[in-house]
């Protein structure tokens, strides 16, 4: 009985993930309007049960996709994947006029770039705190505090070691996850409440699923402005990175 | 029909991500270079154009504004296949590392946002930021 259940479940298993998700919704929607009595948004206990089951997940089958190394769950990584993702982001953009996203053309670029550069800066500095003195490994652990992408495409650039690439993409992680659970609690406290706030933000944040997340539990409408700036992040990290901040911190250690 | 809708929104996306991936290799970098950002210009400038030309019958939109509103779903089960445990035994320097970029980077957000400001005032009513936000836009 239960196998015959399970081999369904695995069989179709992007609609497994699609029935799961949906209930995940509705029990957030139904918790955050009557436990909460909506001072929490169904959206952010939606994604913080997500993150939950990751770890779950993640402890249960011990490989590095959370729930998705579940047979089947597998369905949850391919509707979470970057495809699905990424439509879903793009589709945000529908109705939106091009004006908003010109208007903040210029603070879009210092976000993008202060966020990249604070983020290296910050991540060489605890990287040569904890005793990390080569230049490969402090320019990767600087560009895993940018993203997890960021991280070990330096570190494959400029040849640093496996361990510290790991280390630079648990560093993203962090990151990651932080910016997806703290961005509702910290919004109104930094004016998180306005597109231009929100491309503000996606610059200087960057971790694309961090911002994605984020915003949808702040406000679904911010999302398309957070999500163009973050687009960008990752692929300046990965300029940057193994290239002038490279160069950079072979001069200063 | 529908399906027109999600075509154009699968056309933009596709068209952005090549974008995104030659960008990536004309400047040398193992990574797609805003390839989502350059399709929500596309999908912008597309569906406007489409909209004056009256081509954008209402099941077309249907089948944009459907991705659009499971975003947020989407978003849980990408949180859902994120790999939480190795971010949180990472150890001490890769969990300082990301505490102290986000925290860096959060009190930032409102010192640029003064540093540029917008040319015109651009929030939402406030009426608007408390509708309920599951049925999409």
């Amino acid at each position: 009985m239960l196998d015959a259940v399970e081999t369904v479940l695995a069989k179709y298993s992007l609609v497994t993930a699609l029935a799961l998700v949906a209930a995940v919704m509705w029990i957030s929607y139904a918790a955050a309007n009557g436990v909460f009595r909506g001072r929490v948004h169904g959206s952010a206990l939606a994604i913080l049960i997500g993150l939950i089951a990751a770890y779950a997940g993640g402890a249960v089958a011990g490989g590095n996709a959370g729930v998705a190394d579940v047979p089947w769950l597998a369905g949850v990584g391919v509707l979470g994947g970057a495809a699905f993702r990424d439509l879903a982001i793009v589709a945000t953009a529908f109705g939106v006029r091009l004006e908003e996203f010109r208007r903040t053309g210029v603070a879009g670029i210092v976000a993008l770039l202060a966020g990249v550069l604070v983020s290296f800066i910050i991540g060489g500095v605890t990287a040569y705190a904890f005793g990390y003195r080569d230049p490969q490994s402090i320019v990767t652990i600087g560009g895993g505090a940018a993203t997890y992408i960021v991280g070990p495409v330096t570190g494959a650039a400029v040849g640093a070691s496996s361990e510290v690439i790991a280390l630079s993409v648990a560093a993203g992680l962090v990151k990651s996850i932080l910016v997806m659970t703290l961005t509702p609690v910290v919004a109104p406290w930094i004016g998180l409440d306005n597109p231009h706030a929100a491309l503000i933000y996606g610059g200087l944040m960057g971790t694309t699923s961090g911002v994605a997340a984020g915003l949808a539990a702040t406000d679904e409408r911010l999302a398309p402005y957070g999500a163009m700036t973050a687009t960008f992040y990752t692929g300046l990290g990965c300029l940057l990175g193994p290239s002038v901040l490279y160069m950079a911190i072979r001069v200063l250690v | 029909m529908v399906i027109y809708g999600t075509g154009l929104l699968a056309f933009c996306l596709l068209a952005g991500a090549v974008v995104g991936q030659l960008l990536g290799y004309l400047l040398g970098v193992d990574a797609n270079v805003g390839g989502v950002g350059i399709a929500m210009i596309a999908l912008i400038v597309l569906s406007d154009r489409l909209q004056k030309r009256g081509a954008l019958q209402p099941p077309t939109r249907q089948g944009v504004l459907f991705w659009s509103a499971v975003y947020i779903p989407v978003v849980v089960a990408m949180a859902a296949s994120q790999n939480v445990q190795a971010a949180v035994t990472g150890g001490p320097a890769a969990i300082t590392a990301g505490v102290a970029s986000v925290a860096a980077c959060l009190l930032l957000v409102p010192a640029i946002s003064r540093l540029a400001p917008p040319l015109a005032e651009s929030t939402f009513d406030a009426a608007d930021a408390n509708s309920s936000t599951d049925e999409g836009r």
